[in-house]
């Protein structure tokens, strides 16, 4: 049985006018570094895999690995599906690899980081410095194509955790790399992740050993500084039977009126009751209120419950981007598995996003959950598109879906395209659809107790979105309630 | 005439909405420890009133002014009429799923405290602050969890808005039918919380179409609307000659029929 449907709502017009105008988006985090980077020439052939490969000093399985992933990209078209609209990508017209000079040669502690690399991360609110940092969370920092420092990485050694840069993980580690690297997202997966896997840069390694609960929570920073360059990274999260971590992603880049590609990749593996709860709150550069500049952020996330009773959470809080296309999903491979997905996605101004989730249930027993919450605002447009399959052994499988649009304004769209596909008579799917808007009487009736419009606003948004923030990590969560609150903020007639 | 400051000072108030004119000329005057009536039939102008003095964004003040504690409310936004003390108890409070009864009230109180220059309550002492006045509309906490409006019947709401109203202390308080819909337990609870809040200091204004609110709670001036204008002022018995007559003589006595015999008689 194969079902399909999609819905389509465009808010009509005249709603408060004062709603339409709060369109301004202050970006704070749109400074350049200025400092000295070694780039490659622009453009991609199989040169740059081999110069890139030969920069890492990377073994040859990996070597192999970016080149077969370059040959199946060349084949591939880029995918039209997605409800976004954006001139053509020039793939020759990007820089694949950017690195700060000092960092080529990798330190050997994070006191021996360029100043300059610190103080931004710091200007980020992600300070490095052994006194100034965020108490249990330990930080990977990326700056362009390289990660900059890891900390706590000792302590969590004691607990035989592994958390380092992917660059160190090959070096180090090279056995669990070759293992796990590729296998949730096969190197063809789709032209974005053939891409990745043929020219990825830096990003994250974490492997949590068998019995072990992570002790921290575990973050990673990716900061894009090049004007340039593309940003290419690759995540990969592997937890073994029992083991368990919480693991924050977040990102910003500088303000260019040229756009910025983001195509990463990010691959988690749960085996036997083991546990992921990947949070991400991204906040790329968006462009400005016409449209102009912005990240256009491809992405590829995935996870695997390979394991019986093993536990995969995607949380994700999207408000950034000039063009988001993302689905971070689950394959349910395991007996009683169960995956999750929760996610904010705001759109505002020409902001375009495409995202949602695909819970694909293979064992019996397996659930999964979906709770979006798209708000668009301004002239953009936001669709959630999602897929929920009941394969054949699935034997009493459950999904429960619920996808809500906020409407604000009067020339935002919003879409939801659910689709459904089952294979197995007694798996359950439920699917629960809501569109609102912001109604002037909602917001008379808090202005006449004394609450200014704007947060007003910001109150009705940050109520709409509370089932996917009380998924968040604590201190996340507040910071995602003032970053969607920045994010509408403007001048209000 | 009271030797009381007048809090709110309304004239010859003229107000439209979509280029027609629903308020023709509206006078009215009230004083600190003043409980008014104002009555009407649907239509005659009675809600837009109160919302305009709230400051509604729908309606545009084409003629005269609005005075409260001697301040000129034009140009002043909703927000900031609250925090000044300014109260509309809603005829039909909105829901806003997602707002949590218990934040709402919170914030609310506290940006009235501000300009009343009080310190800011948090979570817990909002807890304490809040006990005994939910014993005075008699409401189970238990709402306090849940989006603001929601899940709750009609009198509950208007509880709540009485409850509103004993946070935020008010100086002028305008209640727009809050009587309406409400069974004989809620009606009482409602008029007693008027009763309690009442003092020398502020104002009531109850906009109501029947008397029987004006039982439980007696107002020293009751004013008919009619024709988005105010025909007739009396005392108490006024309402009862409205119980018993109606409102048609009203109109007969003041020679108006419509708005349209108002625009003319207050323009020349």
């Amino acid at each position: 049985m194969t079902a399909s449907a999609a819905a389509v709502s465009k808010s009509p017009a005249g709603s408060a006018a004062s709603l339409g105008e709060m369109v301004a988006q202050p970006y704070r985090y749109g400074f350049v570094t200025d400092i000295e980077t070694e780039k490659i020439a622009k453009g991609l052939d199989e040169d740059v895999v081999r110069l890139i490969s030969a920069k890492k000093k990377e073994p040859a399985f990996l070597l192999d690995f970016r080149l077969r992933a370059f040959r199946l990209w060349q084949g591939l078209e880029e995918p039209d599906w997605a409800a976004l609209n954006h001139p053509k990508i020039d793939y020759q017209d990007i820089i694949y690899y950017a690195a700060p000079k000092q960092q080529q040669d990798k330190k050997a502690s994070l006191d021996e980081v360029d100043p300059k690399l610190l103080e931004t991360f710091e200007k980020l609110g992600i300070p490095l410095n052994e006194q100034k940092r965020l108490s249990n969370v330990a930080v990977d920092a990326v700056f362009d194509s390289v990660s900059i420092g890891t900390t706590y990485k000792a302590k969590l050694a004691e607990h035989g955790v592994i958390f380092c840069s992917f660059a160190e993980a090959v070096e180090e580690h090279p056995e669990l790399i070759e293992r796990y690297l590729g296998s949730v997202v096969p190197i063809a997966d789709n032209y974005f992740a053939a891409l990745n896997s043929a020219v990825f840069s830096d990003g994250s390694f974490v492997f949590i050993p068998k019995g072990v609960a992570c002790p921290m929570d575990l973050s990673t920073y990716f900061r894009i500084n090049s004007g340039d360059t593309g940003q290419f990274e690759r995540t990969l999260i592997v937890a073994e039977e029992g083991a368990s971590v919480s693991y924050l992603e977040g990102c910003t880049a500088p303000m260019f009126d040229t756009n910025q590609l983001h195509a990463a990749v990010v691959e988690l593996v749960a085996l036997d009751d083991a546990s992921i709860k990947y949070s991400t709150v991204q906040n790329w550069y968006a462009g400005d209120e016409n449209g102009k500049g912005g990240i256009y952020n491809f992405v590829t996330k995935r996870g695997i419950c390979q394991g019986r009773r093993s536990h995969i959470s995607w949380t994700q809080v999207e408000t950034g981007s000039a063009i988001t296309w993302k689905y971070p999903s689950c394959v349910l491979l395991g007996d009683d598995s169960v995956g999750e997905f929760y996610s904010v996605a705001l759109t505002n101004n020409r902001q375009q996003a495409d995202t949602g989730t695909k819970m694909l249930h293979v064992g019996a027993r397996t659930r999964s959950t979906i709770v979006s919450k798209g708000i668009s605002a301004g002239h953009s447009s936001n669709s959630y598109r999602g897929l929920v399959q009941m394969g054949p052994k699935a034997l009493g499988a459950r999904n429960y879906s619920q996808c809500d649009s906020m409407l604000i304004g009067d020339q935002a769209a919003a879409n939801t395209y659910p689709y459904i596909r089952s294979q197995q008579p007694t798996a359950t799917v439920e699917h629960e659809a809501s569109t609102c808007r912001i109604s002037a009487d909602q917001l008379f009736y808090l202005q006449s107790r004394g609450i200014a419009f704007e947060e007003a606003v910001s109150m009705m948004v940050s109520g709409f979105c509370r089932d996917v923030f009380n998924q968040l990590p604590l201190e996340f969560a507040a910071e995602a309630d003032k970053l969607l609150a920045l994010k509408l903020e403007g001048s209000v007639g | 005439m009271s030797a009381s400051p007048a809090l709110l000072e309304i004239t010859n108030l003229r107000v439209s909405v979509a280029d027609q004119e629903i308020l023709c000329g509206v006078n009215l005057t009230v004083h600190a420890g003043e409980i008014h009536a104002l009555m009407g039939r649907n239509g005659s102008g009675k809600s837009t009133l109160s919302k305009v003095i709230a400051g509604h964004p729908d309606y545009t003040v084409t003629a005269g002014s609005i005075l409260f504690k001697g301040q000129d409310l034009a140009g002043l936004a909703p927000e900031e009429r609250a925090r000044e003390g300014l109260f509309l108890g809603f005829q039909y409070p909105v829901e806003i799923p997602g707002v949590s009864n218990l934040e709402f009230l919170r914030v609310s109180t506290n940006a009235r405290r501000q300009v009343l220059g009080l310190e800011e309550l948090d979570t817990f002492s909002f807890e304490d602050h809040l006990q005994q006045r939910l014993e005075l509309v008699q409401m189970d906490p238990s709402f306090l969890e849940r989006s603001l409006n929601e899940g709750i019947s009609g009198g509950e709401k208007k509880r709540n808005e009485i409850l509103q109203m004993a946070l935020l202390e008010p100086v002028v308080a305008i209640l727009d039918e809050t009587d309406s819909g409400l069974d004989i337990d809620a009606l009482r609870i409602v008029a007693e919380g008027v009763n309690q809040l009442a003092n020398a200091s502020n104002a009531t204004l109850l906009i109501t179409h029947y008397q029987r609110l004006l039982e439980a709670i007696t107002p020293q001036y009751v004013h008919v609307m009619a024709h988005g204008r105010i025909l007739r002022t009396g005392g108490p018995e006024l309402a009862l000659e409205l119980e018993r007559r109606g409102y048609d003589w009203v109109d007969a006595e003041a020679g108006v029929s419509s708005r349209a015999d108002l625009a003319v008689g207050v323009s020349a």
